[in-house]
């Protein structure tokens, strides 16, 4: 169905050229699922989309063999390349809000397929569009048709938009990332809605930087680093038997690897009692119960919506409880003046999702880390303990790599001794390697030093891998808590077993 | 072989190259007219001196731009007002620059309410048309040159006041003030560590673009005998005189004009790459 | 919606009541004696001067003085010109057409040349634009003049006779809109076209025309609409130059004849009437916001 040999595409910018992708080549027949795993920048869009003639703005595409439905698409002129868009290949993308056209309703989305791939009559287009929706498990369809995608859920949003990709019914259909931006329990579905589509026949090539996600669907993945191909396997043969380095580090990576709790717990860092925010006639958090002891490592998890991040907030004196008090190491934190919690300030740090934007831009990492440091004091050793060389001291935030920054957001937070870090995902915008080591070197911190961390995350496997004690949160309210094995292995509550059932685990066969 | 694909987009890539040959043209062009306003005699003979046998005449290799009604060199002119035209401009766009930072750091730092009404004044009178604003302001003050310069400024002050308070506005909540508070740091060091640096950061450049709006607007009103007086050769008053004899010499009134709009041109060039270049440094 | 249409009417009513203020204000801080200033350069004699004390009631209290004007001005009331000795509703009424038909020609001219541009023609959008925005306008007017009308004399050279007459001053006063909103459009539209939907649409098979056409213009014309009360500013701003070239009657000839003699009263009502202008188009705006963007329509 697609034949590919040594495919390479050039991104020819303002100033530099870019390879995005070196040299690929691959085979997908019909009735597979493929999948191409690798982190960001690892040229796997730009693969699956050259192969529908997309691969971007300025993009110089080229290929020894291209063949695609059985023809040469070397010499494929647009109009050729639009044949087959829609009918040979479907596209899903990640996120639907921004992938389906905020203006239009759900249905001249779907519609708008049929009527390029030439169904005229515009009844017959709403009635076959409510089918899809239907096929695709929306419920509802003729209500949800006429609805725009900021009026759906992200479950919701992200079947339309699946259902518009299968419209013209293709023969391949091209997911790329298609569920990352969902919570656990939603993800859960649309791997289950592409399962489906997968047993009745449909090949498919899946794109994504989660490993477990893919392991689940795909027949073959392709593991892709730097623009090039690295192992190529059957998924079993890959997970037990991985020959790339890089492979195993992902296959580790996705496996998740447990931390060593730490020493026994001493005396209440925070302690936060009946805290409750009501936003409008909202209430965002509802009577939750929060203790953190020094030495500790508590994981916060829930989704988004859930109340997690203004628990943080809360806590952390950014935002003030509409009942409830927050003490910290003893002394009131909350209901009172911001000068009464400056003395305390320096003990409670903060390490946030995106680093970038929680530095000064116009300051280096050299003033940046000095800012949480006494008059004088070098920030040099701080960035030896986070693994960064005195070389980046000198440097703006901006010209570092995503976990450069987030040790530099580490150094910061432990360079003024702190009783506890709050970290709200703090790894969540890094890449799954890269993950690894932020979370060991934050264990190491704890290890060390005795700081209590409160983990903030919707990512149930790396709150597994970290937290002494786990809560989860559900609509503003804690609804279980205990320590994090007790937790995962035999969850109490409904809602936590529901959301474990969703994580994606990688059984790697021993 | 290259596949030839869909390059939708790539107008936009162009775009954001800078345009060198543009770039270095707007540079000597400033730097040209920044001289002719400091040093005018480097360049050209007296813009006062008339001379009765050769009037109208078309541009030559003596008089690059031709004469006027009263045999005056046009060029001699028009690079006299570059120091009338450049300095009521810059004039206009100091006045403005100070009030609107003052009144949008005002705006920017202060409680809801108050904010929301200055900032709802700033976005009224900053639609609204500047050349009513400025005549406004004239018809009180009365006309001439000072009266020219503070009408300007007064005109583009809400501008300059709306993007200064958006900007504090921004900068104040962003992620790494708020993260400031982590060590302690009191209000007042935070506004001056993080929230100044960071929103006056851009006004050099705005102030830069908004030059070319001030030369503009003084250019409109000085056509409309709003401005310096006659015979002193300022670039909107010439375009003025020379309109009443278009049928016989176009040129007394397009060649002046063709010099504004090239000093505006090049301004908001040389302005535009800056703030490309700055926001660059932002984001990159 | 209905209550969204009504909030916007008071915060309109807001604005007109903040400019009456600010003019009446304005009048106050005029230099010298206020009788002298709205006597301005008119004639001025003993009985005009008792007549405007009268009118004004500058005998009494501030705030009679100030609420008498609110409550005249609400009237439509907005004095008298002193220099012309008539009501300035009376000379602006009469001045009101002529320019009207000027900016609206205009504003049409501007969007559809914007349109054109932006669609057709974006790689050529930027310098152009760049260059008509950065022209003084009565420039414009003076090249178009010396082209059309002096040296191949198809248009008039003054005057307000036809529609002959009004393709000169309206093409000189649409050109700049239509520069700013044809870079507005285009970067709209380059912005759109990056974004990951269009992406979905080509994926469709959908031609890069029918991208632009069906989904990307409407995301384009967000920005654009915002601009409108910007337009509008410029062309109230440019009618006053335009008609000066091109010798029309109108608003802006007498606006200039006005400042120019210090004729206070009709300066200030030029004011207020821009400022319901500004006000009309400004809710004009958020409906057309409401109108294209689903996402701003809460129930």
């Amino acid at each position: 169905m697609i034949r590919v040999e040594d495919l390479r595409v050039t991104f020819q910018l303002p100033r530099r050229t870019v390879d995005a992708v070196r040299g690929v080549s691959f085979e997908i027949e019909p009735g597979e699922c493929v999948a191409i795993v690798g982190e960001s920048g690892s040229g796997k869009s730009v693969t699956a989309r050259s192969l529908v003639g997309l691969a971007g703005p300025g993009a110089r595409v080229d290929a020894v063999r291209l063949e695609v439905d059985g023809q040469d698409a070397r010499r494929f002129a647009p109009r050729d390349w639009r044949r087959l868009r829609g009918g040979f290949a479907g596209l899903v993308l990640q996120d639907a809000l921004v992938s389906l056209d905020p203006l239009r309703t759900v249905g001249a989305e779907i519609s708008e397929v049929l009527r390029v791939h030439g169904e005229r009559s515009r009844s017959a287009r709403t009635r076959q569009a409510h089918r899809l929706l239907e096929e695709v498990h929306v419920p509802e369809p003729q209500r949800r048709a006429g609805q725009y995608p900021h009026q759906l859920s992200g479950g919701l949003r992200q079947r339309a938009l699946i259902a518009s990709a299968l419209a013209a019914a293709p023969k391949l259909l091209i997911a790329d990332e298609p569920t990352t931006a969902l919570d656990a329990t939603v993800q859960a579905q649309i791997l289950r809605l592409l399962a489906e589509r997968r047993a009745a026949g449909q090949t498919l090539l899946l794109i994504s930087h989660d490993l477990a996600v893919v392991a689940q669907l795909a027949d073959r993945v392709l593991v892709m680093k730097d623009g090039r191909i690295v192992e190529s396997a059957p998924t079993k043969a890959l997970l037990t038997g991985a020959v790339h380095t890089y492979t195993r580090t992902l296959v580790e990576a996705a496996a998740g690897r447990r931390r060593a709790t730490g020493p026994a717990p001493g005396p209440v860092v925070v302690e936060a009692t009946a805290l409750r925010k009501v936003y409008g006639d909202r209430a965002v958090v509802r009577d939750v119960d929060v203790t953190v002891r020094r030495g500790e490592i508590v994981g916060l998890v829930g989704e988004s919506g859930s109340g997690k991040t203004t628990v943080a907030q809360l806590l952390f004196g950014l935002a003030e409880p509409t009942s409830g008090q927050v003490r910290f190491e003893g002394q009131r934190f909350s209901g009172v003046p911001e000068r009464a919690r400056r003395p305390l300030r320096r003990r409670l740090q903060f390490i946030a999702q995106d680093p970038l934007s929680a530095f000064d831009p116009r300051w280096t990492v050299r003033r940046i880390v000095a800012e949480a440091l006494p008059r004088g004091a070098s920030p040099a050793p701080f960035l030896e303990r986070v693994g960064l060389g005195e070389d980046v001291l000198d440097r703006y935030p901006r010209q570092l790599s995503g976990g450069q920054r987030q040790r530099v957001a580490i150094a910061r937070a432990i360079a003024p001794r702190p009783s506890l870090i709050i970290c709200d995902e703090p790894v969540s915008a890094l890449d799954v390697s890269v993950q690894a080591q932020v979370l060991d070197l934050l264990a190491e911190i704890r290890e060390q030093d005795g700081t209590a961390l409160l983990f903030i995350s919707h990512d149930l496997g790396v709150v597994r891998d970290l937290a002494d004690r786990v809560l989860v949160m559900h609509d503003g309210r804690v609804v279980e808590q205990g320590p994090a094995s007790a937790v995962f292995d035999r969850p109490a509550h409904e809602y936590t077993r529901e959301l474990l059932a969703a994580v994606p685990t990688l059984e790697v066969p021993a | 072989m290259t596949i030839a694909l869909d390059r939708p987009g790539a107008a936009r890539a162009r775009s954001l190259r800078a345009p060198r040959p543009g770039l270095a043209a707007a540079a000597v062009f400033l730097v040209l007219a920044l001289l002719a306003a400091l040093w005018p005699a480097l360049f050209a003979g007296d813009p006062l001196a008339a001379d009765p046998l050769h009037v109208l005449e078309a541009p030559s290799g003596q008089h690059w731009f031709g004469t006027d009604q009263l045999g005056r060199d046009v060029f001699a002119r028009v690079v006299h007002g570059a120091r009338h035209s450049l300095s009521i401009g810059v004039a206009a766009t100091l006045i403005a620059v100070g009030a609107g930072i003052l009144l949008g750091l005002l705006a920017g730092l202060s409680h809801k309410i108050a904010d929301e009404a200055l900032s709802r004044s700033f976005d009224a009178l900053s639609a609204f048309p500047l050349v009513l604003l400025a005549l406004l302001f004239i018809a009180i003050a009365g006309t001439g040159t000072t009266s020219l310069i503070v009408a300007i400024g007064m005109a583009l002050v809400p501008h300059f006041a709306r993007v200064v308070r958006a900007q504090t506005f921004v900068v104040r909540r962003a992620a790494y003030v708020t993260h400031a508070v982590a060590f302690g740091a009191a209000r007042s060091r935070l506004v001056v560590r993080h929230v100044l640096p960071n929103v006056l950061g851009p006004v050099p450049v705005l102030a830069v673009l908004g030059l070319g709006e001030a030369i503009l607007l003084a250019a409109g009103l000085s056509f409309l005998g709003m401005g310096p007086q006659p015979p002193s050769p300022e670039w909107g008053a010439m375009i003025s005189e020379g309109r009443g004899y278009l049928h016989v010499a176009w040129w007394a009134s397009v060649l002046p004009g063709a010099v504004v709009t090239a000093t505006i041109v090049a301004l908001t060039v040389a302005g535009r790459f800056y703030q490309r270049r700055f926001e660059g440094r932002e984001l990159a | 919606m209905i209550t969204a249409i009504l909030r916007r009417a008071g915060a309109g009513l807001l604005v007109l009541w903040a400019a009456a203020t600010a003019a009446y204000l304005a009048l106050l801080a005029a230099p010298g004696d206020t009788v002298d200033a709205i006597v301005g350069d008119g004639a001025d004699t003993p009985g005009i001067r008792a007549q405007i004390i009268q009118e004004w009631h500058l005998d009494r209290s501030a705030v009679v003085q100030y609420l008498d004007f609110l409550l005249r001005a609400a009237h439509g009331d907005l004095g008298r010109s002193y220099l012309l000795q008539r009501p300035v509703s009376a000379v602006i009424g009469s001045q009101l057409a002529p320019t009207l038909k000027l900016a609206v020609a205009a504003a049409v001219f501007g969007v559809v040349l914007a349109l054109l541009f932006a669609v057709t023609a974006r790689r050529l959008t930027s310098t152009a634009g760049l260059i008509l925005v950065s022209t003084p306008p009565f420039l414009i007017g003076i090249i178009l003049l010396s082209i059309f009308s002096f040296r191949l004399g198809w248009f008039p050279v003054s005057g307000d006779r036809g529609f002959a007459a009004l393709v000169l001053p309206a093409i000189t006063l649409g050109l700049p809109i239509a520069g700013t909103l044809a870079q507005v459009l285009r970067d709209g539209l380059d912005r759109a076209l990056d974004e990951p939907f269009a992406v979905t649409a080509r994926a469709r098979g959908l031609r890069e025309s029918g991208v632009l056409i069906r989904h990307a213009l409407k995301h384009a014309l967000l920005p654009a609409v915002t601009m409108l009360g910007w337009s509008f500013g410029v062309l109230i701003g440019g009618t006053v130059i335009v008609e000066q070239v091109f010798g029309r009657p109108g608003l802006g000839q007498v606006t200039v004849q006005a400042v120019n003699s210090s004729d206070l009263p009709v300066v200030l009502a030029v004011v207020i009437l821009a400022a319901a202008v500004f006000v009309v188009i400004n809710t004009v705006t958020d409906l057309a916001y409401l109108l294209i963007d689903p996402r701003l329509r809460r129930s």
